[in-house]
């Protein structure tokens, strides 16, 4: 005899359910986990911003000059890397706000739900960011001291050398590991369910355990994740395509 | 200002440690696992039989476009508890811990299977040939030849991912299991103090990542050619 529970693997699956209401007022279950896939990319946008602004400052300063700026590369490489996105994710959450003088007050005056976004945004980008830093630095060091020690021989300064010279090839270069960098943004925010943020891997998961139609719901949960996976991949080949350098390899004639 | 109180956290310490001990557990069962089922998935990826072949491929791009939290889910939710139940119907198992191994080690082997692929394929054809010119089976040149040579090349790769997967298994937290992190923010709750729990949690990986990140540096150094 099969135990009851084994029920659940064979039947056929109940795709009704999608239509029922869910605990947003006004939804069903279908623009229930749809508003969750929407805020798993808001999220995962705007902490992309954070990440690329810092991790490009912090990738740069890796390949300065500088002794000084470039151990602070370093320093934050190392630490946002060895410390796990969950445990950094509570930091932000429970610790930040009582240690911070400025940002306590604010932070505990804000609903919930912007509590968790808040700190779910901050979280992830300055996580990616160390990601972010190791592939601008990698993207710089493959374009060799040539075309820096050209620049200034032009008359240009260090900041002109990165910004005009560096910096437009190196991007272009590194637009595939960008690319799998955002796309390990989007599967990280699925962190934000532990502190309560309804972004779509909650959402699946309080589905399931509310409606007991577990296999229907992680289901769909699992297939908007790679609806995301797969939008996002066009658009970077679209990106890839638009800005391909003539010479390089990669580039078609 | 904030006042820090550590004291909880020392009398705490045997706890942390039964937490981290588990942390262990899960990391080394998916170690193992992870790198046996990836060393499978990827000889079979790279087989002629292109049915076989196209399911290992399947089996690897479907687990890494899914978020961890989202594999930890299926296997708790869906996957484990009916298949324990059916072969153990007796025995008091502790369920979380099974969903724990079998999550990170199914996880884990779509991400060693992708570094041992590229491993195998670093090893130039010149060497199979050779060894298919000796008279070898198709098996013995896998086993003799090149896989003694690409894990000789991987391991630093093998070894960061074993970091990552260190970091990774703090989130067993989704599905209430007690690891280093759980028994840390239980004890947080107990005692009041969170603060410090988790900068204690947060330090403590700190420092062993970066311990052992730093031997995998030296040691990439030393096995370089």
């Amino acid at each position: 005899m099969l135990d009851s529970r084994f029920d659940g693997l064979l039947a056929v699956l109940d795709f009704s359910v999608f239509l029922s209401p869910s605990p947003e007022v006004g939804a069903n279950y279908l623009t229930y986990l749809l508003g969750g896939a929407v805020w798993t990319v808001i999220l995962s946008v705007l902490s992309w911003v954070i990440a690329f602004v810092i991790g490009s400052v912090m990738g740069v300063f890796r390949t300065l000059p500088s002794p000084t700026l470039s151990k602070v590369g370093a320093c934050y490489v190392e630490i946002f890397r060895n410390i796990p996105l969950l445990v950094q994710l509570f930091i932000w959450f429970n610790v930040v706000p009582e240690l911070l003088p400025g940002f306590g007050p604010w932070y505990k005056h804000l609903p919930s739900f912007w509590q968790q976004f808040t700190s779910a945004t901050l979280c992830l980008g300055l996580f990616t960011a160390a990601r972010i830093a190791e592939q601008v630095r990698s993207g710089l060091r493959s374009l060799g001291r040539d075309q820096y020690g050209a620049g200034l021989a032009l008359g240009l300064n260090i900041r002109q050398v990165y910004n005009l010279v560096l910096l437009p090839v190196a991007y272009r270069i590194i637009i595939p590991t960008l690319t799998s960098e955002f796309l390990n943004l989007i599967k990280n925010s699925a962190v934000a369910s532990t502190i309560g943020f309804v972004e779509l891997a909650r959402r699946s998961e309080s589905m399931a355990e509310l409606k007991s139609t577990v296999f229907e719901a992680l289901l769909a949960g699992t297939l908007l994740y790679g609806v995301i996976n797969l939008i996002v991949l066009f658009f970077s080949r679209a990106l890839e395509r638009s800005t391909k350098l003539p010479g390089l390899l990669g580039a078609q004639k | 200002m904030y006042a820090f109180d550590w004291s909880s956290i020392l009398t705490s310490l045997p706890f942390l440690w039964q937490g981290m001990v588990i942390t262990l557990e899960i990391t080394l069962v998916a170690i193992v696992v992870g790198i046996l089922l990836g060393t499978i998935i990827a000889v079979v990826r790279l087989s002629k039989n292109s049915v076989l072949s196209a399911i290992a491929a399947a089996y690897v791009t479907l687990f890494r476009s899914i978020p961890l939290v989202m594999v930890l889910l299926w296997f708790q939710l869906a996957l484990v508890p009916p298949v324990v139940r059916w072969l153990f119907p007796k025995a008091n198992l502790d369920l979380n811990l099974i969903i724990a191994f079998a999550a990170f080690a199914f996880f884990e082997a779509s991400y060693y299977a992708e570094i041992i692929r590229a491993g195998i394929q670093s090893i130039s054809k010149g060497q199979a040939m050779a060894a298919q010119a000796l008279g070898m089976t198709d098996r013995a040149v896998m086993r003799l030849v090149i896989l003694p040579q690409a894990f000789r090349r991987m391991i630093p790769l093998l070894l960061t991912q074993a970091i990552i997967l260190f970091q990774d298994s703090s989130l067993v937290y989704v599905i209430g299991l007690a690891d280093f992190f759980g028994v840390a923010k239980n004890r947080a709750a107990s005692t009041g103090s969170e603060v410090e729990f988790i900068l204690f949690a947060g330090a403590v990986y700190l420092v062993l990542c970066l311990t052992l990140s730093t031997i995998v540096r030296q040691l990439q150094k030393r096995i370089t050619i």
